[in-house]
C-alpha cells in the first residue's frame, strides 16, 4: 500500500541576517520516512533536535526565516502523491482540516478566549463539511458526545474548562471532519499526568476508528513507548533511527537512543541512571561527520569524518550509525 | 530540645480571586505541617501536579511571599519576620533557590560568572575579584565544572545542563544548610537531566545540605529523595519514606498518581496500556 | 562601537537617513561658534533683504543675518531639548524601576505622585510660572521645570515592564546572589528598558522643542536667548509674513521640521537595533 506521506531528502534551514551578520541554522538536514495509512508515527527527539521544524515543514506551515533547501514532501490523500509544496493557496486550504489537521501544544493558541467554542468550531470546520449550518451543529455535539464531553461545553468561553478539557475539545476540534493525517505537536506535555493519560488514549482510539494516520511530536519516551506504532529518533536535524516501538525499546541500535532509554528513571528500580556527557551541538555549525560523535561512547575514527548513511539492519528497523553497521550493539 | 532546621506549622496561603462584585478566596496551601532536622540532611520531595499548591510553598519557604496562616521557621526563627537587609542577607546564606528553567534563571543579557561573583562577594565575605573567582571556581569544582569553562560566558553559549549546573554552584557559594529547588531539570534535556539528578544527592552525602526537590515526576523522586510528601489541592494527601510510600501508596490520589505514570514496561502489559492496541504487537509494515 | 555604526548606516535606512539629516543640524549648530556676528546684536546687517550670495537666508527686520541667527537658534534649541530629555529620562527611570520592582507601599506612594504629574496641566502651569518668574526667567530653568512636568507618563510605561521583569526568575536568582534594589535595578532591568528609554527620548524631545517654540512664539520665555520659537516670535512682531518677509520665518520652521522628521528616524532605527530581541539574535542565541 502507499504510504500517505513521503518525507524525502527534507533539508530546512533558517537563513537569516541581522545588520549584516548572516546565520544558517540547518534544522532539518536530510530527512527521509514515510508515514503509512492507518499508524501512529512518533518523533523523538530533545531541544533542538529539530523535530518541531520538521512538524512545521511537513504541515507547510513555515515563514521565512525558515526556508524549505531542499527535498520533497509528498501527501497521497485521495488523488495519488502530490507534492505539497507544489499546491496552490487554493489547493492547500481545501486540504487542511479535512484532509489534515493539527493538534497543538498549547490549546489557548487554538482556541479564541474572547469567543464560545461553538464559534471556533464553526471558524475552523464549517466550510470543510458542506453541511448546513443545524446538522453540522449536530455532527459536532455528536461527535463530542462520542468524546464522552457534553454538548454543553459549545456556549463555554475556553477559560471556564480545565486544561485537561480544552485539550481534549482542540483533540474534537481538529477530528469533526475525520482527516486522513494529524500532526500532533507536544500535545499533552503541559498537562497532569492524570490527564495525560486519558488525552493519550483518546487520540489512540480516535485513530484507530477513523483509521487516520498521526504524526506524534514529544521528547517523552514514555509517551512514544504506549502511543506509538513507529518511531523516530532526531539528533540535531538528522533522523538517527527508526523502528517499530517494541523493536526499537527491546533492542535500540543507536548509542544515543539507548541512551535515552536507559537514562529514564523508574519508580521501584535503584539502579543507576547517568546522563550523557557535552551538550546538543549547535545546528548554526555542526560537527562533521555523525553530530553525535563528540558525546558518543562508541566514536570511532570513522565517524569523525564520514555522515552515516541510514541503513535498514532488520525489517523496518533503520539507524545511521558506523557501529551498528558493523554490528556493534550500544 | 535541638531545633530543626526548617519548620512549617499549619501554613496556609489564600490568594483573593474573582471580580469586583465577588471576592472570594482561593487556597493554594492549607494547613501545611513538617520539618526537617538539623543533624540529619536530607531530600525532601515535595510532589504535586499543576495547582496543587507546591510552587507557593517554595516561595514561602524562601521568604518570598509571606504565609496567610501558620508560621514557618528556619533555625527556630521565622522567616516573614525578616525585614532589615542584615538579617535577609544571613537568611540566604543559609537557603538558597535553585529555580526551574536556568535560561531564565541567568539573564539573557548578563554573562553568567557574573552572578557567581556577586554571589561571593554579598554573601561569602569575598573582598575582591580574585577572592570571588576563587570561591566561584571552588563552587563550580563541586558540581563538575570550572570557571575557565564559564568565564565571560553567556547564557545561550552554555548547555542547559551546563546552565542548571552553574546555578547550582552559584547557590552553593554560601556554603547553604538548605537548598530549595523547584523543578529543577524539567527544562533540561533529557541526555542530561540525570546529571542534574544525581548531582543533588551526591551534594547531600558530600556536603551534607538539605535539599528540598519540587517536582510532578514521580519517578526522579523516587530516584533521589528520602521522605516525600504528596499534594492535592494545597494539602499533604500523604507522606513518609519515599521508597516506601512510591512502591505501596494508601491515599487514593496517590494510587491514582502512581497508576497514571507511563512507563516504558507498562507499555506492553495489556493491563496497563492505553486501549487494546492489537496491531503494535507485530511488525506490520 | 564603530562597526555598530557602519552596520546601522549599511543595513539601516531609516538610520542612515537620521543620521545625515541630524548631522546636518548639528554642523549648522556648530557654526554658530564662528558666526560673524554677536548674536544678540541688533542692525548689524541692512534690514528685510530676501536671500543673496552675501546674506544666504536674508536678513529680518531687525537687521540680523537670518542664516547666522538661525545657526545660534538651533544649537540653544537643540541643547534645549537634550537637557530636558535627559533629566526627565533619569526621574522616570528611577520612578518607573524602582515602583516596579519594590512594589507595595513604595509603588503606591511613587505611582500616587506620579499621577498627580500626569493630570497636571502643563501649559497653564508654564505660562503661570512665567508670569511669576518674569525676569528672573532663564532658558535653564525653563528646561528645568519642563523636565519635572515631562517623565510621568513614561515613568508609568517603564514601571510597567519592570513589573513583569520583576516576575522573572532571573530577578529572583539575582536576589539570592545579594543584590540590593538599586543592583538589581539598574543591572539586571535596566537593559530592557532601554528600548522604551531611546524612544521616549526622541519623543520628549520633539515634546519639549515643541514646547520651546510654543512659549516662544507666544513671548512667555526669556525672548532674549535666540532659539528657534525666539526668532518666530521675533518675527511675529514684526509682521514678517504681512511686510513679505517670508525667509525670516521659513528658515526656522523648515529647520525644525528637519530636526522632528530626524529624531523620529533614528528612534526608529535605534530602536531596532537595541531591543533584547534583537541584539540576542545577533548575539547568535537566536
Amino acid at each position: 500500500m502507499q504510504p500517505i506521506l513521503s518525507v524525502s531528502g527534507l533539508k530546512a534551514y533558517y537563513q537569516m541576517r541581522y545588520f549584516g551578520v548572516a546565520r544558517e541554522i540547518r534544522a532539518v538536514d536530510d530527512i527521509t520516512l514515510h508515514i503509512n495509512r492507518d499508524e501512529i508515527y512518533g518523533i523523538a527527539g530533545e531541544s533542538s533536535s529539530g523535530k518541531s521544524t520538521l512538524i512545521k515543514t511537513i504541515a507547510r506551515a513555515i515563514r521565512p526565516p525558515l526556508n524549505v533547501v531542499g527535498g520533497s514532501i509528498a501527501f497521497d490523500f485521495e488523488a495519488g502523491p502530490r507534492d505539497l509544496y507544489a499546491l496552490s493557496e487554493e489547493q492547500l486550504s481545501a486540504i487542511r482540516w479535512r484532509h489534515l489537521s493539527y493538534i497543538m501544544q498549547g490549546s489557548m493558541n487554538v482556541l479564541n478566549p474572547v469567543r464560545r467554542i461553538r464559534h471556533s468550531f464553526v471558524d475552523f470546520a464549517f466550510r470543510h463539511m458542506g453541511l448546513p449550518m443545524p446538522a453540522f451543529l449536530q455532527r459536532v455535539e455528536d461527535h463530542l458526545a462520542h468524546l464522552s464531553l457534553q454538548p454543553g461545553i459549545l456556549e463555554s468561553f475556553p477559560h471556564e474548562l480545565s486544561g485537561g478539557m480544552r485539550q481534549r475539545v482542540t483533540i474534537a476540534l481538529a477530528t469533526v471532519c475525520r482527516p486522513d493525517f494529524i500532526i500532533a505537536d507536544e500535545p499533552t506535555t503541559a498537562l497532569d499526568v492524570v490527564v495525560q493519560k486519558n488525552v493519550l488514549g483518546m487520540i489512540r482510539r480516535l485513530q484507530q476508528e477513523m483509521g487516520a494516520s498521526v504524526l506524534f511530536v514529544t521528547h517523552d519516551m514514555a509517551v512514544h513507548a504506549n502511543l506509538c506504532d513507529r518511531l523516530g529518533i532526531m539528533y540535531a536535524g538528522r533522523l538517527v533511527e527508526e523502528a517499530p516501538t517494541r523493536a526499537l525499546f527491546q533492542r535500540p541500535l543507536h548509542p544515543y537512543t539507548a541512551h535515552l532509554i536507559r537514562s529514564l528513571p523508574r519508580i521501584g528500580d535503584d539502579t543507576p541512571r547517568h546522563g550523557l556527557e557535552g551538550r546538543p551541538p549547535s545546528l548554526a555549525a555542526p560537527p562533521p561527520g555523525c553530530r553525535f560523535h563528540p558525546r558518543c561512547p562508541l566514536a570511532m575514527d570513522i565517524c569523525k569524518r564520514e555522515v552515516p548513511p541510514m541503513e535498514e539492519l532488520e525489517s523496518g528497523h533503520r539507524v545511521a550509525c558506523h557501529a551498528a553497521l558493523q554490528g556493534i550493539a550500544p | 530540645m535541638t531545633k530543626a532546621l526548617l519548620e512549617l506549622r499549619d501554613v496556609s496561603k489564600t490568594y483573593a480571586g474573582g471580580g469586583l462584585l465577588s471576592r472570594r478566596h482561593v487556597a493554594a496551601v492549607s494547613g501545611v505541617s513538617f520539618s526537617l532536622q538539623a543533624e540529619q540532611p536530607e531530600v525532601f520531595a515535595i510532589i504535586g501536579e499543576s495547582g496543587s499548591g507546591k510552587s507557593s510553598l517554595a516561595r514561602m519557604v524562601l521568604g518570598l511571599s509571606a504565609p496567610s496562616q501558620g508560621t514557618i521557621l528556619f533555625r527556630g526563627q521565622d522567616v516573614t519576620a525578616l525585614r532589615s537587609r542584615r538579617d535577609r542577607l544571613a537568611f540566604m546564606r543559609q537557603v538558597q533557590p535553585i529555580l526551574q528553567n536556568p535560561f531564565e534563571a541567568f539573564n539573557p543579557l548578563t554573562r553568567v560568572d557574573r552572578y557567581l561573583y556577586a554571589t561571593a562577594r554579598n554573601l561569602a565575605g569575598a573582598s575582591d575579584q580574585a577572592a570571588a573567582e576563587a570561591a566561584a571556581d571552588g563552587a563550580l569544582q563541586q558540581v563538575g565544572l570550572s570557571l575557565a569553562e564559564l568565564r565571560g560566558r553567556f547564557p545561550h553559549e552554555l548547555s542547559g545542563g551546563q546552565l542548571q549546573r552553574a546555578a547550582i554552584a552559584r547557590a552553593l557559594i554560601p556554603r547553604p544548610a538548605l537548598l530549595v529547588a523547584d523543578e529543577p531539570v524539567s527544562m533540561i534535556d533529557a541526555s542530561l537531566r540525570m546529571t542534574i539528578v544525581n548531582l543533588f544527592r551526591d551534594l547531600r552525602e558530600r556536603l551534607r545540605v538539605s535539599i528540598i526537590y519540587i517536582t510532578h515526576d514521580l519517578a526522579t523522586a523516587y530516584t533521589i529523595s528520602d521522605r516525600i510528601v504528596i499534594m492535592r489541592h494545597g494539602e499533604i494527601v500523604e507522606s513518609g519514606n519515599a521508597r516506601e510510600v512510591l512502591a505501596h501508596p494508601q491515599h487514593p490520589y496517590s494510587i491514582q498518581l502512581k497508576e497514571s505514570v507511563l512507563s516504558i514496561e507498562g507499555a506492553w502489559n495489556k493491563e496497563t496500556a492505553l486501549v487494546s492496541s492489537g496491531n503494535r504487537e507485530g511488525s506490520r509494515l | 562601537m564603530w562597526n555598530i555604526l557602519r552596520d546601522l548606516l549599511r543595513y539601516n535606512w531609516e538610520f542612515a537617513a537620521g543620521a545625515i539629516l541630524l548631522g546636518a543640524v548639528i554642523i549648522v549648530a556648530a557654526l554658530s561658534f564662528i558666526s560673524p556676528y554677536p548674536p544678540l546684536d541688533v542692525y548689524v546687517a541692512p534690514p528685510d533683504m530676501p536671500p543673496s550670495s552675501e546674506h544666504w537666508l536674508g536678513t529680518n527686520s531687525r537687521g540680523q543675518d537670518v542664516f547666522w541667527q538661525l545657526t545660534v537658534a538651533v544649537r540653544n534649541t537643540l541643547l534645549f531639548g537634550v537637557v530636558v530629555a535627559v533629566i526627565s529620562r533619569l526621574i522616570s527611570l528611577a520612578v518607573g524601576l524602582f515602583a516596579g520592582y519594590m512594589g507595595g507601599s513604595v509603588d503606591r506612594m511613587l505611582m500616587s505622585v506620579n499621577d498627580t504629574f500626569i493630570v497636571l496641566p502643563i501649559f497653564p502651569i508654564l505660562v503661570l510660572f512665567y508670569f511669576v518668574m518674569r525676569d528672573q526667567m532663564s532658558w535653564a530653568l525653563l528646561a528645568l521645570v519642563a523636565a519635572c512636568l515631562g517623565w510621568s507618563y513614561d515613568a508609568r510605561l517603564i514601571r510597567s515592564v519592570a513589573l513583569s521583569l520583576k516576575t522573572r526568575e532571573f530577578t529572583t536568582q539575582s536576589a539570592f546572589c545579594g543584590m540590593n534594589a538599586a543592583e538589581i535595578v539598574t543591572r539586571e532591568h535596566l537593559p530592557y528598558v532601554m528600548p522604551i528609554v531611546f524612544t521616549t527620548t526622541m519623543n520628549n524631545m520633539n515634546w519639549s522643542i515643541g514646547l520651546e517654540v510654543t512659549l516662544s512664539v507666544l513671548g512667555f520665555t526669556d525672548v532674549n536667548t535666540p532659539t528657534i520659537g525666539g526668532m518666530i516670535y521675533w518675527a511675529n512682531q514684526h509682521a514678517a509674513l504681512v511686510s513679505g518677509i517670508w525667509w525670516w520665518i521659513a528658515a526656522p520652521v523648515a529647520l525644525v521640521i528637519v530636526v522632528f522628521v530626524s529624531l523620529f528616524l533614528l528612534s526608529l532605527s535605534m530602536n531596532e537595533y537595541i531591543d533584547p530581541r534583537s541584539r540576542l539574535a545577533r548575539m547568535g542565541s537566536g
